[in-house]
């Protein structure tokens, strides 16, 4: 693959989770979000702040993907979670657990890997 | 306010049509809703397409002036895109510009060739209807969306696989003797039970198939209707509109879709009717979990009483509420661009009397259709009513 071009705001916030130390956003009113944003997507205000990401969340769903697009064709079959952190969630993929034993609740911590197909960064969570 | 009225309707098969290019998907059924209308295809003041994929599996853009031109009209014309809403929301705007007066005649539907990519690749074009730095570089595929929310649900309401399946077999035989439907036969509990999971707790019979098609309308006002004594009974009586954060985890709950509760009650205001007027819908049920959101958005049933509906026989043909006679997403098909129009368009039969499950909704006057893009980031509600 040629070197693809990066995208501000993510790519910094992904380097930050690969250094161990995400991060979000939050707002005047207190609401999270990730970078790329100029304003909070809940109330519009543009006074955003750099916070620290907790070290661990909740899985407040999960999916087991068995069909998946051409770039996860190696990966498949996998765990895709929506992790909550209070007042921010991220979608990842849980790697430490079977998927038959995968339950909602499990308390995860976030981190950067490679997927098995193209090498590509990806987001997951392993228990804790 | 005068009501907008549905002259002419027009479909294609919906089905594998993978050597069929999108403007002769979109011609067919372009040239059946100009013949149902019987109109001069000159009086047509706008062409409004819906496509979502087209740059991905036909390398084409700007297909407006190409929809307008397979027909044979000379006239402006424009491509929306919303994603699974694409031609819902060029419905709408249809509706609206008729409305406004701007125009008194608008052809309107949608097109979407499929089944020319492998199945891999069409799950690629579909995912980018998700956010794609959050979502697909996470591996996040349109069913593991659907799948991610049928977790949640069942975790807030109960509610299995099993309630999913009822879903699936109701809309399977809905679709039996639809002439235009692309799965025409019938299923049992089992079969879906026993389908190869695709997106856990999702399986093959959850979702709906991949599909090559169109739809097409033609919308005109009450006026040029009169005038032109036009057999034009079915009038769009509400239109509303909703939109959501992108990703689920923007939200604050996976188990309700407010863009399409929004849709709903814009919709039905405009109308004057609440949820208990209308007698039947036809849903976006591109996952079954879907359609219980979509029950639940438009007010038809309470937050965790939609996963038992058709389990219940409520949403059934001989139910309170019939649920996509068509056969839905699930069994007639979804060709993404082409089914908000064709939604319309089958409400449109329905309530005409010339449907082949008209049968079941005799006394209905109020349908009401619901399509959702992305994972209901964007939704378009319509009501129609019989006018006379």
């Amino acid at each position: 693959m040629t070197e693809r071009v990066r995208d501000a705001g993510y790519d910094d916030f992904v380097d930050s989770l690969e250094d161990g130390a995400g991060y979000y956003l939050q707002c005047a009113e207190g609401h999270g979000s990730l970078p790329p944003r100029r304003v909070c997507p809940h109330c519009g205000d543009r006074d955003l702040t750099e916070r620290a990401l907790p070290e661990t969340g909740e899985v407040v769903a999960h999916t087991v993907v068995h069909v998946p697009t051409p770039r996860f064709i190696d990966d498949a079959p996998y765990i895709t979670a929506v992790v909550d952190f209070g007042e921010v969630q991220l979608t990842g993929q849980v790697v430490d657990v079977e998927p038959d034993s995968m339950t909602d609740g499990i308390s995860v911590s976030p981190s950067v890997s490679r997927t098995e197909t193209n090498d590509d960064r990806l987001i997951v969570f392993e228990s804790r | 306010m005068d009501s907008v009225r549905i002259a002419g309707v027009g479909l294609t098969h919906f089905g594998e049509h993978p050597e069929r290019t999108s403007r002769d998907l979109f011609a067919e059924a372009g040239l059946a809703a100009l013949d149902d209308a019987g109109i001069d295809p000159d009086d047509v003041a706008s062409v409004f397409y819906g496509n979502f994929m087209g740059e991905l599996a036909e390398h084409q853009g700007h297909m407006g002036p190409l929809a307008a031109e397979a027909l044979g009209i000379d006239a402006p014309a424009t491509r929306y895109e919303s994603a699974c809403a694409s031609s819902g929301v060029a419905v709408r705007e249809a509706v609206k510009n008729v409305r406004s007066g701007e125009s008194d005649v608008v052809l309107v539907g949608g097109a979407e060739r499929m089944n020319n990519l492998e199945t891999a690749e069409t799950t690629e074009s579909l995912a980018i209807a998700a956010d794609d730095l959050y979502e697909v570089r996470a591996g996040m595929t349109f069913p593991g969306a659907y799948g991610l929310m049928a977790d949640a649900y069942f975790e807030e309401y109960g509610g299995g696989r099993e309630d999913l399946a009822h879903i699936a077999v109701k809309n399977h035989a809905n679709a039996v003797d639809n002439p235009y439907a692309q799965f025409r036969y019938e299923i049992d509990i089992e079969d879906a039970l026993d389908s190869p999971p695709v997106a856990e707790p999702l399986h093959l019979y959850d979702a709906c198939p991949i599909t090559d098609g169109a739809a097409a309308l033609v919308v005109v006002s009450e006026k040029y209707a009169k005038d032109h004594d036009l057999d034009a009974a079915v009038a769009v009586t509400g239109t509303g509109q909703g939109s959501d954060k992108m990703a689920l985890q923007d939200r604050t709950t996976m188990t309700e879709t407010p863009a399409a509760a929004d849709a709903a009650e814009e919709a039905f205001t405009e109308a004057g009717i609440d949820a208990d007027d209308v007698g039947l819908a036809e849903v976006h049920d591109c996952f079954t979990i879907a359609e219980v959101l979509a029950l639940e958005a438009l007010g038809l049933f309470d937050p965790g009483e939609g996963i038992g509906a058709a389990r219940r026989g409520d949403t059934l043909p001989d139910g309170d509420v019939p649920v996509n006679l068509s056969g839905g997403l699930k069994a007639k098909g979804h060709p993404v661009g082409a089914t908000g129009a064709a939604q319309v368009v089958e409400m449109t039969r329905l309530l005409r009397g010339e449907h082949h499950n008209s049968e079941y909704v005799e006394d209905a006057t109020v349908g009401v259709t619901h399509n959702a893009g992305g994972t209901v980031a964007s939704t378009v509600v319509h009501v129609l009513e019989v006018a006379e």
